[in-house]
């Protein structure tokens, strides 16, 4: 099997979100940065599949160039291979992001064969638009199911499990296919030593597309309001017992 | 015209339509609202509260499969048929999986999420970014313009009126539409407490320090007839599923009380409990980031502290 993984690089917010001062994007000077759980999801889903029934993993993603700190990661885990479609470092809307992906997937698809599977989270961590997979896999005219929580393929075919209120829907379709997954697919490894010297060796095949006419185009962001309340202390340690079952017979959940 | 997309259960609109018309209607102003609703031959919905426009309602087996293809194509149509200047869904998994398709069909951006929404060259929408913990104002092309709306951000309207019409009309679908449905159902085996639906939920986070120290949370959420939730930190570790996860990777709860015990308050856990009406936060550091979302706090050990609120329960309770 051949399968694509794409991941988007976006900065590990604690506590607080702190927005540059032109309100332009998230002040990440002293942040670290990761891929979206549900990404990371796909990528251990894409290694153990290929861990399974043979061929190549690759990771793609579009960002700036220190996201290649993140393709190495998931080359760590375990992938082939990485794809890296290097920008200026401003964010692209899911409809160029899409399209450049696809442009990705012909190139590489015309160099090396079609790949069976392609894996997208069901949202990016930051933006959320819920969309780009299934953009990429109506314009290579491949069936998508989103917002997996189980994965298996047989017979070429892919199995497809979503979580839905009282059960699981299962869904059936023949591969290629695009699918989008979400957090608690899998627990994904750790990286291990040995992976992570191995990931500094693998190839990263960068390009730098072009970027269109965003469609959906960034103003400013704001951090909402109304978040800023600060609680009561009722207490220190576990002398607080008798003020917390207050606070719950105040409430109504306590008779 | 601005046409809704109508998700609905048992023949009912689901709260996420209501507020997903609520706000197609702000966004008409003087505009018509008509609805788009599919269903399969064996099923009627309710039509009283989707006017005073009209009920597009397409009728076809594949709808009892799901079949997200099939419903785009039938929203592309009606969108083509009727020349709607916008259309509008509920933020729902499905909604917005939905919307996106008609998105790729149309060739159209799709802002998913809004949490409002002015029209005008070019539209613009305030959406949710991180789960809702960051608002993105943003410019909107597209005609039609495709928005999906933030569940939980808008008032359901209650000013429905009884549609104007129904057209019923049976789709023409492609192939390639039926592609993907859904082939079976397997139940969950789920015992206790559903997260999402908990009146109230205890959570654990990496302050709980093992899969063994969730005793004690067990044991006040059973004394308080709550759910168990718990923070990334311990799904990671492995002391919990992911089906416990509390965020905005995780389950999205909306409790009368949450009570989160050694978590300290990221904002992709806080994304996940914003609907709690209350929040009283058990942690050691009083500087805690959860602390600024909490109503009530108690600073110190939770695993003294705990048990200690599990004991006065009980002597409370007389057992
Ligand atoms: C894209 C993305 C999505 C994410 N999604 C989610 C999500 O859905 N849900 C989620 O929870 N996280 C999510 N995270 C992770 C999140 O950023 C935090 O890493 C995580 O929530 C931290 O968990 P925690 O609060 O348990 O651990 P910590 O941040 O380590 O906090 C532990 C707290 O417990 C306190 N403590 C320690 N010992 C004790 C004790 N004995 N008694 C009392 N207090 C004690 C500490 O002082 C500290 O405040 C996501 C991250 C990213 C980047
Ligand atoms: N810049 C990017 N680079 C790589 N993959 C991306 C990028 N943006 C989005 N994706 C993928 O598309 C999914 C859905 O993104 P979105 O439509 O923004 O919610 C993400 O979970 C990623 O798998």
């Amino acid at each position: 099997m051949k399968i694509l993984v794409c991941g988007k690089r976006v900065p590990m917010t604690g506590g607080r979100i702190v927005l540059t001062e032109d309100e332009q994007a998230i002040e990440t000077r002293h942040l670290g940065f990761t891929i979206s759980p549900h990404e990371e999801c796909g990528v251990e889903e894409a290694v153990r599949l290929v861990e399974q029934h043979g061929g190549e993993s690759v990771v793609l993603t579009l960002g700036p160039p220190e996201a290649e700190e993140q393709l190495r990661d998931q080359m760590a885990l375990g992938v082939d291979r990485a794809i890296h479609l290097v920008t200026g470092g401003e964010e692209w809307d899911p409809q160029a992001t899409a399209a450049a992906i696809v442009d990705a997937i012909r190139a590489d698809e015309a160099a090396s064969g079609p790949f069976d599977l392609v894996v997208f989270g069901n949202e990016s961590a930051d933006s959320g638009g819920y969309q780009v997979g299934i953009r990429v896999a109506h314009a290579l005219g491949r069936p998508a199911v989103t917002g997996l929580k189980g994965v298996a393929v047989e017979d070429g075919r892919v199995r497809c499990e979503q979580e839905v209120a009282g059960g699981r829907d299962v869904y059936v379709v023949p591969l290629p296919a695009v699918v989008t997954v979400k957090e608690g697919l899998n627990l994904p490894r750790y990286p291990s030593v040995p992976g992570r010297m191995r990931a500094k060796q693998k190839p990263v095949a960068a390009t730098t597309p072009d970027r269109p006419q965003a469609r959906l185009r960034l103003v400013r962001l704001a951090v909402p309001a109304g978040q800023g309340k600060q609680a009561e202390v009722l207490g220190r340690g576990p002398e607080a017992a008798p003020a917390v079952v207050e606070v719950l017979r105040g409430i109504g959940v306590v008779a | 015209m601005i046409l809704v997309l109508v998700e609905h259960e048992g023949g009912a609109t689901t709260e996420l339509t209501s507020q997903a018309l609520a706000f197609g209607r702000s966004l008409a102003g003087d505009e018509p609202v008509d609805c788009v609703a599919c269903i399969a031959p064996s099923q009627e919905i309710a039509t009283d509260e989707l006017g005073p426009g009209t009920l597009h309602l397409a009728e076809h087996d594949a709808y009892a499969s799901l079949a997200p293809d099939a419903v785009a194509a039938t929203v592309a149509g009606v969108v083509e048929r009727t020349g709607a200047r916008a259309v509008v869904a509920p933020g729902s998994d499905t909604g917005n999986d939905v919307l996106a398709r008609v998105a790729a069909r149309l060739d159209q951006p799709l802002a998913s999420n809004c949490v409002a929404a002015t029209a005008g060259e070019p539209a613009r929408v305030t959406r949710t970014r991180w789960g809702g913990s960051l608002l993105e104002e943003a410019e909107l092309d597209g005609a039609p313009l495709l928005l999906t709306v933030q569940p939980h951000a808008v008032a359901a309207d209650v000013a429905g009126a009884p549609v104007a019409g129904v057209e019923r009309f049976t789709p023409v679908l492609a192939d390639a539409d039926l592609a993907v449905r859904v082939a079976d159902r397997v139940e969950a085996a789920g015992s206790g407490i559903a997260l999402a639906d908990a009146n109230v939920v205890v959570s654990g986070g990496r302050g709980v320090g093992s899969t063994e120290g969730f005793a004690i949370i067990e044991e006040l959420a059973g004394l308080l007839g709550a759910a168990v939730g718990c923070s990334r930190a311990v799904t990671m570790a492995g002391w919990r599923p992911h089906t416990d996860q509390v965020g905005q990777t995780g389950t999205k709860i909306a409790p009368e009380l949450y009570i989160p015990c050694g978590i300290s308050g990221a904002t992709q856990h806080m994304a996940g409990c914003k609907g709690a009406k209350r929040i009283l936060a058990i942690v050691d550091d009083a500087e805690a980031p959860i602390l600024a979302g909490a109503d009530y706090a108690v600073i110190g050990d939770l695993h003294e502290i705990v048990p200690a609120i599990s004991a006065e329960l009980r002597k409370a309770r007389g057992s």
